[in-house]
């Protein structure tokens, strides 16, 4: 128990809605190297510029990144590495994936920004059929791996349909692309940087919901974090959890809560979505017996599914109940009712109780 | 002509009727309580003379002649200082400084007379005096008839390979080896090619073997693309020729992502990227236009406009004049060639790519041709154009045959010279066939590897998973894959 909480202060300053959540940990969190306290779009802003210092042919382009973006993560990018490498293109997303896969094809790396993932499918035809085969319909003469495309996903509290969308399924679906979503400020550095410099094209969904609100310790160096890595963020021996992105902070708190009532839950965050590590989540399962999956994304056809089917085809006479997947409703997101859309901690809290008391 | 917005409603309604909904009046027919703007000399606009919307042209009625004559005299008078004031001040708005009007002037939905088209050569290989062109040397000209004859020689007996069941799928470059071959020859090896399908002359010329034609389109070890897709999905990393994907105009925005490469690493290459007349309705052909514009990259858009999109014809496909006229829409510069003239494609290439590389331009070249072929074996163009139409073009504006009067002409071809070629072509090719035909196909890895640039764990277990599949099923599976 002391453990999972200690590392529950990586979230000690989110709330939903400005609530604060506090933990009764009083330890210190552990501090890699030295690191500022920052938010998560000054911790992508941080990757940005290593990655453009780093390599001499990468490049950061999309719809107003040059004043510093919208929500502020390209900022004083231009003014440090000139207007040729840091760019606004046209209001075009089929035109700027396009643009970065022939960028990317020429060796060089191309980080585009959709300005929000409600916004990308216009370019799913770049993305599905071009990006993602580029390498295997060639027979690996060219390939675009270079590329990297970072856009705003998830509830942000008023978004509505078209500034909260979480498309993470979509892309699931296509072999050749990886998806990647950051938890924090810490591991959105980590995983971009990784992101950037792996040799295939990766969409990186950054939660909007956190871009400053969440705030964390992140070291100013350049590191970089594995791909295709889940990470136990807490451990337990009653039931596995698994999330990705802003969902985790609110999984994190039906933990807690959980832990009030005696049920001891591991929670898991995937970090990469395809390929996904089965095997950290195997293990998991076969410890505990027990899966919930949760997300934003409306429940069918999400992402949850894969992992429900995959865990009950790996695990089906350790599970002692069926899978539970807490998601987002199957209507589009709405405004005022985002509250009852949302998977809450609630929601979640009284799924572990079902399933562990099943 | 001058026109003006009526306040009348009754007019409106009543002319609007006459008029249809372009609504342009002359605003003479109507009280108006201001002194007149009008135009002393009636300009030559685009509306008088167009031949599309005859509606919109006012000068026949003859009533309303009379009334706007009498209007003119009345400004002549006392109007010019006052009109000329207004007529030089700047508007001052995003995007740079206007000159305003208050003539409500719509521009035509098409130019006074189609853009004209560049050519050399008249039908008959002879060159037009006075045209301005690149000269072509004898060994020039003889390579570039050499692949074109090997072109066509090419597709025609892979295309009777199809139909004999032996490669799967095929699509020719009947008509368009002009456009394959000269392009090709007017650009260097570093230039970037992104092709649509229909342009193997191109890799042709930049040294694409035969035997690599053929086991592209078998599908066999040999080929580079391991066998993971259709037949003339050719693409070649070492002759700088960017792979063919099926989905359409996909090619243009990657080919404005390479360009600017090329030119941030100071290249002294430009991409070219082709397409066809149907490519030009997608949204990707859009977006790269404007990004090249903008971006300012070295990229020459070649459209072979054939008159076909499988069995859509152009008049089907845009009501614009082509797609010449599409350029300057997009701030490109453009030009209109004769697709089935060899040395006005040349030139017009070869200059464009002067252009596109010392200016960071990008340049938009309209090939005017016609696809003689079927779209491709899947296809029987004669269900929606006239046999007739085809055999025109097939025999008396052939390019191949109108290239080879000129070099005829000049003295450095003979009949002897013809056969020859065509019956050692046609030899070479066959024994490509026949050799490509009979090379086992790629391992059974190939099917699992580059999905990544190493295989994740989910691939392993599938390719574990089917290996087992296979032993216990293996008649299910073709017997040339080696596992």
């Amino acid at each position: 128990m002391a453990t999972c909480l200690k590392r529950l202060r990586r979230f000690a300053s989110i709330g939903r809605k400005g609530q604060e959540y506090s933990t009764t940990c009083d330890e210190p969190p552990k501090l890699q190297k030295s690191g500022k306290t920052v938010n998560l779009f000054t911790a992508i802003n941080q990757a940005l510029r290593i990655a453009l210092e780093t390599d001499p042919r990468a490049y950061v382009f999309g719809e107003d990144v040059s004043f510093g973006g919208v929500f502020r993560c390209t900022t004083g990018l231009v003014e440090q590495f000139g207007r040729n490498r840091v760019f606004n293109t046209p209001l075009c997303e089929q035109g700027i994936v396009g643009f970065g896969i022939g960028l990317a094809a020429m060796g060089n790396r191309a980080i585009a920004e959709i300005q929000f993932a409600d916004y990308i499918y216009p370019a799913f035809d770049q993305l599905v059929n071009e990006a993602a085969k580029f390498r295997y319909r060639s027979g690996n003469q060219f390939n675009c791996g270079g590329l990297t495309i970072r856009s705003p996903y998830g509830a942000v509290g008023h978004g509505g349909h078209y500034h909260s969308q979480s498309p993470e399924a979509f892309f699931c679906h296509v072999p050749g692309l990886k998806v990647v979503i950051p938890r924090s400020p810490n591991q959105a550095k980590g995983l971009l940087l990784a992101s950037i410099r792996d040799p295939n094209p990766v969409i990186f969904f950054e939660p909007k919901w956190l871009y400053r609100l969440a705030v964390e310790e992140v070291p100013e160096h350049d590191y970089m974090l594995p791909l295709s890595q889940a990470e136990v963020i807490c451990h337990g021996n009653d039931i596995t959890l698994v999330g990705w992105g802003a969902q985790l902070s609110i999984m994190e708190q039906a933990c807690i809560d959980a832990e009030k009532d005696g049920i001891s839950c591991e929670l898991i965050d995937l970090k990469t979505l395809i390929p996904w590590d089965k095997e950290t989540v195997e293990a998991s399962v076969r410890k505990t017996g027990r899966l919930l999956v949760s997300h934003e994304a409306p429940v069918t056809g999400g992402f949850g599914a894969e992992i429900s089917a995959s865990i009950a085809e790996r695990c089906f006479l350790r599970l002692e109940a069926p899978v539970a997947r807490v998601c987002g409703l199957d209507t589009p997101f709405p405004l005022v009712f985002e509250p009852f859309f949302m998977p809450t901690k609630n929601k979640i809290l009284d799924a572990i109780k079902a399933t562990v008391n099943y | 002509m001058a026109v003006w917005l009526s306040r009348s409603g009754n007019v409106a309604r009543h002319l609007n009727g006459k008029m249809g909904s372009l609504g342009i009046l002359n605003r003479s027919l109507l009280s108006h309580p201001e002194p007149t703007h009008q135009r002393n000399s009636l300009p030559t606009s685009p509306i008088e003379q167009s031949y599309r919307n005859p509606a919109a042209f006012l000068g026949n009625s003859g009533t309303l002649f009379a009334v706007r004559h009498f209007e003119s005299i009345q400004a002549e008078t006392h109007h010019d200082s006052r009109y000329d004031e207004h007529e030089n001040q700047l508007l001052d708005f995003p995007g740079g400084k206007v000159k305003f009007t208050s003539d409500m002037i719509f521009i035509s939905e098409s130019p006074d007379k189609r853009i004209k088209c560049y050519r050399v050569l008249d039908d008959n290989g002879r060159q037009i005096p006075g045209s301005s062109f690149q000269p072509l040397s004898k060994e020039l000209s003889l390579r570039i008839y050499n692949d074109m004859v090997t072109l066509q020689t090419m597709d025609t007996i892979f295309y009777e390979a199809q139909r004999q069941g032996r490669i799967s799928f095929y699509l020719t470059s009947n008509g368009e080896e002009a456009i394959n071959i000269a392009s090709a020859a007017a650009l260097a090896i570093d230039d970037i090619v992104l092709p649509q399908y229909r342009e193997p002359g191109v890799l042709l010329w930049r040294g694409f073997t035969l035997k690599e034609f053929a086991d592209q389109c078998f599908g066999n070890k040999g080929d580079c693309g391991k066998g993971r897709q259709m037949p003339i999905h050719y693409g070649s990393r070492k002759h700088n020729y960017f792979t063919v994907s099926s989905p359409i105009a996909t090619q243009l925005p990657q080919a404005v992502g390479a360009a600017y490469s090329l030119k941030m690493d100071k290249k002294d290459a430009c991409v070219v990227t082709y397409f066809g007349d149907g490519a030009t309705s997608e949204g990707d052909f859009h977006a790269a236009l404007n990004f090249a514009a903008v971006m300012e990259a070295p990229v020459i858009f070649i459209c072979r406009n054939n008159g076909w999109a499988i069995s859509t014809s152009t008049s089907e496909q845009f009501r614009s004049d082509g797609v010449v006229v599409r350029g300057q829409a997009y701030g490109v510069r453009s030009i209109r060639v004769d697709g089935n003239d060899v040395i006005a494609v040349y030139s017009a290439v070869q200059r464009a790519r002067e252009m596109a590389i010392s200016e960071h331009r990008p340049i938009l070249i309209e090939a005017l041709t016609y696809r003689v072929g079927h779209h491709s074996t899947s296809d029987d163009s004669t269900k929606y154009r006239a046999v007739d139409e085809i055999e025109h073009w097939r025999s008396a504006r052939d390019p191949v045959t109108r290239f080879g009067k000129w070099i005829e002409l000049n003295g450095w071809w003979s009949n002897e010279n013809e056969s020859e070629l065509r019956r050692n072509m046609r030899k070479k090719i066959l024994h490509a066939i026949q050799v490509a035909e009979k090379v086992e196909k790629p391992l059974l890895a190939d099917l699992f590897t580059d999905v990544y640039d190493h295989p994740p764990s989910n691939l392993l277990e599938q390719e574990r998973l089917l290996r087992e599949t296979i032993k216990r099923h293996p008649q299910d599976y073709p017997p040339d894959v080696p596992v």
